[in-house]
This record gives C-alpha cells, sequence and structure tokens, in this order.
C-alpha cells in the first residue's frame, strides 16, 4: 500500500533580496548576478509529499526542470527526504513558459509511470504564475486543488482537502490521482537531516560528473575521460546517489510543444522599474506645516 | 495534445469571465467589463461576458450596464457553487463555440485557479496577473512580421522588479487574468442595451467529479479597495502599541487602516490590512504612508493612489519617490500633529 508522490520543484532567482546588480543598465535582468534559492512554497509541497509517505507509506518522487545548476535543488529534496531525484535538462526546453513547461513535465511524470499525488508550489517567486500546477493537471487529465491548506483524509482512493479560496475556505473530495498546490501555511517544513546530508550531498546528475571529470583531468584523452565518467556514473548509481537526467527524448516530448515553438507567449520588453522623481512638496514636521497641507487637501476636496 | 487549436479571429469578440459567488458579481467582472469595453472598441468589435451559476440571470442586466453588449449566461444546478471542472468546461466550450480573441479573467483565487487549466485545453498563451491591457501592433523581430491590434499584456515579475510587456500572436484567443482594483471601476449606464443568450453546456462524469463537501466564506471586515483614504503603516511605527496612532488617524479622517508586509510579519496587524503586491492594490484619493521605507512590492500596490503624503525619519527612504507630500520625521511626534489639525479643521 502507500501512495507515490511526485513534487514538482524549482531553482528561481532569489527575487525577495535583489540587489543594484540584479539589473542591467539596459533593464533587463541580470540573472548571473542573482543568487538562487529552492522556490519557497516548493518546500512546503516537498513536506506535504514527505507528511504522506510518513503517514501512509509510499515513496516521494522530486522532479525539476531547469539547467544542470538545478540539480542543486534535487540534492536538497533528497537531503530532506526524498527517495528519487529527477532533472529534467534540455536546451531545446530554454524559455518556455508556462504552457510549455506544464507539457514538458506532464511528459516526465508519465515517463515516471504511476502516481497518487502530485504536489506543486502555490506559486514560484521568479513569475508569481501559479500557473504550472493546474496546466500540468490539465495535461494529464486529473483533478487539481489549488491553494491547499491542509490534506485532511486519504483513503480509499480519495482525498479530503481543505483549500483557501481567498474570502474563506472550502473542503473537497477528490479522487486520486490528483494534483495539489500548496500553501505556505500548510506546514512546516522539516530540515534536513545531517544523516542524509551526509549522504547526500555527494549526488549528482550525469552532467555535473561529467563537468566534474573535464575539471578534474584536463589533459586526458577523450578516451580516459569516457572512461572515467561512465566508472563514476556506476558509482553513484550503486551508491544511489544518481540524480537521474532526462532530456526531451527521453520523456518522448514533441519539440513543437517545447520551448519557444511552444511557448504562446512572448515578451515584447521588460522595464525594470525606474523611480520617477517628480519631487515632492517637504512638508516643515511642525504645527505650521502640517497644518498648511491639511489647509490644502481639504481646499481641493482631497478632505472633506 | 490532440485537441484543435483555435484559428485566429480578427472579428472575435473580446470576453470576459464574469465571476459571481452566492449571486454576488465580483468587483473585478464588472471592471473587466470596462476595460473590455475600451479594448473593443479599439478593436471595433464587441464585448461578451460568461455568466455560469444557479439563478444568477439578473446579474447579467450589471454586466451589460458596465460593458457588455452580450451576455452567455449557463444555468446549470451544477455551476451553483465554483468548482475547477465543470467552470473550466463552460468556458472551454464557450471559447470554442464563439471563438473570441481575448478573454480575460479576473485575478482572484478563483480566476487563478481557472484559467490556467482552460487556457492548457486551449493550448493558448495565458498571461498572470496584468496590471495594465492596450491594444497595438507588435512586430515579430525574429521573422519581422508586423502582427496588427494585439493585446499588449503588462505585469510586474521578479518579485515587482521588472515590468514585462507579453504578447502572443501565434496561438489563439489571447488570455489573462486581471489583479483586482487595478482597472478603473466606471459607473454602470441602466440605459445601455445587450443581449442576454442561454447557453447550455454537458458535462462528463469526470467534470463532475470533485465534490464540494463544505464552503465557508469570511466578509470582508477590512475593505480597502473602496476607501477613499488609506492611513498605512510599516516598520517604522516599531510595535503594536504604536500602530494605535495609525487607526487614530485613520479614525480622524474616516479612512481606513493599511499596512506594509513588515508591518503584518512585526505582529502590528492582520494581513487583511495588507497593501502592496502580494496584498491589495489600492487607488484611493488619498494614500498616507506612515513608518514605510516603500519596497517596490509595497509601491506597487499604492502608487497609482491620487495623492501620497509621506512621513519617513529617513529622508532617502523610496517611499518619497511616489509622494506629493512628504514629511521627514518621527511619526510619534507627527501623527497626533495632523489629528490635530484635522479635528481643527474638518
Amino acid at each position: 500500500m502507500g501512495y507515490h508522490s511526485v513534487v514538482c520543484v524549482k531553482q528561481v532567482p532569489d527575487t525577495a533580496n535583489i540587489t543594484g546588480e540584479a539589473m542591467k543598465a539596459d533593464g533587463t535582468v541580470n540573472r548571473a548576478a542573482l543568487p538562487t534559492v529552492f522556490n519557497p512554497d516548493d518546500l512546503h509541497a516537498l513536506e506535504a509529499a514527505l507528511d504522506i509517505r510518513e503517514r501512509f507509506g509510499g515513496a516521494v518522487t522530486a522532479v525539476s526542470m531547469g539547467p544542470l545548476a538545478a540539480a542543486e535543488v534535487l540534492r536538497e529534496c533528497l537531503c530532506r527526504g526524498a527517495d528519487r531525484a529527477i532533472l529534467i535538462n534540455d536546451r531545446r526546453a530554454a524559455a518556455s513558459d508556462t504552457l510549455a513547461t506544464s507539457y514538458i513535465l506532464s511528459r516526465a511524470v508519465t515517463k515516471i509511470g504511476s502516481f497518487d499525488l502530485i504536489f506543486c508550489g502555490r506559486q514560484a517567486i521568479d513569475g508569481d504564475t501559479a500557473q504550472v500546477g493546474p496546466q500540468l493537471a490539465e495535461k494529464l487529465g486529473i483533478a487539481q486543488v489549488t491553494y491547499t491548506e491542509r490534506l485532511l483524509e486519504l483513503h480509499d482512493g480519495a482525498a479530503r482537502v481543505r483549500r483557501s479560496v481567498g474570502n474563506g475556505w472550502e473542503v473537497l473530495d477528490v479522487r486520486l490521482p490528483m494534483l495539489l498546490t500548496i500553501l505556505d501555511t500548510a506546514n512546516r517544513p522539516r530540515p534536513s537531516a545531517a544523516r542524509r546530508v551526509m549522504r547526500f550531498k555527494r549526488a549528482r546528475t550525469a552532467g555535473e560528473v561529467k563537468r566534474e571529470v573535464e575539471a578534474s583531468q584536463p589533459g586526458a584523452s577523450p578516451g580516459d575521460r569516457e572512461c572515467e565518467y561512465a566508472a563514476g556514473l556506476e558509482s553513484l548509481k550503486m551508491r544511489g546517489l544518481l540524480i537521474e537526467q532526462w532530456d526531451l527524448d527521453d520523456i518522448r516530448a514533441e519539440l513543437q510543444w517545447c520551448g519557444i515553438s511552444g511557448s504562446p507567449t512572448k515578451v515584447y520588453r521588460v522595464q525594470s522599474i525606474v523611480l520617477t522623481k517628480e519631487g515632492f512638496k517637504e512638508v516643515q514636521a511642525t504645527e505650521e506645516g502640517i497644518r498648511t497641507m491639511v489647509h490644502e487637501l481639504i481646499v481641493e476636496h482631497t478632505l472633506s | 495534445m490532440d485537441a484543435p487549436m483555435m484559428p485566429v479571429n480578427r472579428e472575435g469578440e473580446v470576453l470576459v469571465f464574469a465571476e459571481q459567488e452566492d449571486e454576488h458579481l465580483s468587483e473585478v467582472s464588472l471592471e473587466l467589463c470596462g476595460k473590455a469595453r475600451e479594448l473593443a472598441d479599439r478593436l471595433g468589435v464587441q464585448v461578451g461576458a460568461v455568466l455560469p451559476g444557479w439563478n444568477v440571470r439578473e446579474l447579467s442586466y450589471r454586466l451589460i450596464a458596465h460593458g457588455a453588449d452580450r451576455v452567455y449566461h449557463v444555468h446549470h444546478t451544477e455551476l451553483e457553487h465554483y468548482r475547477t471542472l465543470p467552470y473550466a468546461r463552460v468556458m472551454i466550450e464557450l471559447v470554442n463555440r464563439h471563438q473570441p480573441q481575448i478573454v480575460l479573467f479576473g485575478a482572484t483565487a478563483l480566476g487563478r485557479d481557472l484559467a490556467p487549466r482552460v487556457a492548457s485545453a486551449l493550448r493558448a498563451g495565458l498571461t498572470a496577473d496584468c496590471t495594465d491591457l492596450e491594444i497595438s501592433d507588435y512586430t515579430d523581430p525574429r521573422t519581422k512580421t508586423t502582427h496588427r491590434n494585439l493585446l499588449l499584456q503588462i505585469r510586474p515579475a521578479f518579485g515587482g522588479n521588472i515590468i514585462a510587456t507579453i504578447v502572443n500572436f501565434d496561438r489563439w484567443p489571447q488570455m489573462a487574468t486581471v489583479r483586482e482594483g487595478v482597472m478603473r471601476l466606471h459607473d454602470p449606464d441602466p440605459q445601455r442595451g445587450g443581449d442576454i443568450l442561454d447557453e447550455r453546456v454537458d458535462f462528463s462524469d469526470f467534470d463532475l467529479s470533485v465534490r464540494l463537501v463544505e464552503r465557508q466564506r469570511e466578509p470582508r471586515k477590512v475593505n480597502l479597495k473602496a476607501a477613499r483614504v488609506i492611513v498605512a503603516g510599516g516598520a517604522g511605527v516599531a510595535s503594536r502599541q504604536n500602530f494605535q496612532l495609525i487607526h487614530d488617524l485613520a479614525g480622524a479622517m474616516g479612512g481606513a487602516v493599511g499596512a506594509s508586509r513588515a508591518a503584518i510579519d512585526g505582529g502590528f496587524i492582520g494581513k487583511e490590512h495588507q497593501v502592496g503586491q502580494t496584498g491589495t492594490t489600492v487607488r484611493p484619493a488619498l494614500y498616507i504612508a506612515c513608518g514605510i521605507s516603500g519596497a517596490i512590492q509595497h509601491r506597487a500596490g499604492m502608487e497609482e493612489s491620487a495623492k501620497i503624503i509621506a512621513i519617513n525619519w529617513d529622508k532617502e527612504a523610496p517611499i518619497f519617490s511616489v509622494a506629493h507630500y512628504g514629511i521627514v520625521g518621527d511619526l510619534r511626534k507627527v501623527v497626533p500633529l495632523m489629528i490635530r489639525a484635522i479635528k481643527e479643521q474638518a
């Protein structure tokens, strides 16, 4: 018995701590200058899945689509308790909008095979769209519950879920399989267990192994490198430390629905918000100054 | 992936999803009717509104008074309360039936649940949380093709640090969710004429597979959007006790109390008072920012206020960049002076 949960996680630029260097002079985002973080809401999605495994048994598979560096958030998933981690990495997936992203993730989930629950964070802090969860549910033809506050019950192939609706809440009964997006108030993510960190900090994707071999043996022949690489992979696999890495061919994604060609929305222009300093009327913090300001506001009917 | 894609339809309407709950239309739906009217007039097309529900036909007249030419009314017991799947079925069916060129939803909890599901089924582009919409020509830099009269979808991104303009021209319809309170709510015109069309939509077993067990709506106690005057406090207020000053000033002015994220995180006041990107977007006649430094996320939610007074001890605080009146000083001294001045003069 038990439930197989798939958790979708994303590595995002840390938009909460933007500094001056984050913007280039032309107003575009300087991604290289932004530190990356585990998308905060996704930690709550992972926690929800780990909690289900603890209570009912089963397994947790973490999936992320992104550049090689996104292996970092998958390592963190393993450290926090995920059983399996998969990176979807393919240049042809670059510039995917939410529709293309949800298509690619749906192909990855289909390759993973059977699942009961899919967990996503409420939204990612780089785009704040909250769209990929519902779009992924639609692509998989399963029900969705967004803004999940609590998973109340789980039995007989159905879940009872309480969700927020902004000005209140509601409780829904949903048949599995289903997709949930999780609010940050739903739970408190557990810290990584030290024992797991010691073990899984060495987890790598094939792409990372390749890079490490190239960096450590710059003078080696291509054949030697290939050997080293294959041995590295084998060793990671044996020790359960291989983060699987799939490209679009592995998940049998149709290229027309991926990347730029699969993305109907195009960015026309981007402006960084420049403060328009037209100047303000400086009011002295004195009785007289404030009385004059209030008088002006009354005269112009701003205050009645 | 076998649904047919919608062809480009330049004659197509601007379609609004009319959100109602317990027979009350959400304000954003009326705001959208007004904005859709503006866009449709630019394009020389009509405005449609989709109104799903149970016994809500009467609401059609308000949609018409706010700018709709046609209301597609879908009456069904299964639509009494919102559930994603049957509502998505309604929107997918009606978009396929009437082929609008633009489809707009309010970026409410409901709209943000529904719109992506619909967009995915239609394989259409969707831009979340727009703060402005315009009609303009667009030349694709790759092909040099000019697309006439596209919908420019303007929204903040990257935590509000940038403003992005999004277009979609190769897949239709063009879809967007629009933030509440950003588009002007125009006065209704009871003389406007329009048609109410009763539409039938059938549901599959899957569409009806999710059961609503219980629901609870909390009436919004704080109506920031309707307030003419908002007095808001931030981290500079420094304590829950000091926050009483903000309540007092709001009381003296007959205004509502707002707060920045920092004040909420500090526990000075409840989250329902939050103004800003993750809270409520407001545009009152007067906004008084007390001890609010003016992070971009906060400014994005209040900078369109008609008049802004900023009170802050730090004269470099970014809030002054959007202020009309700036008072550099200690708010514990300034606020009581303001209360006194108002009581004297009003």
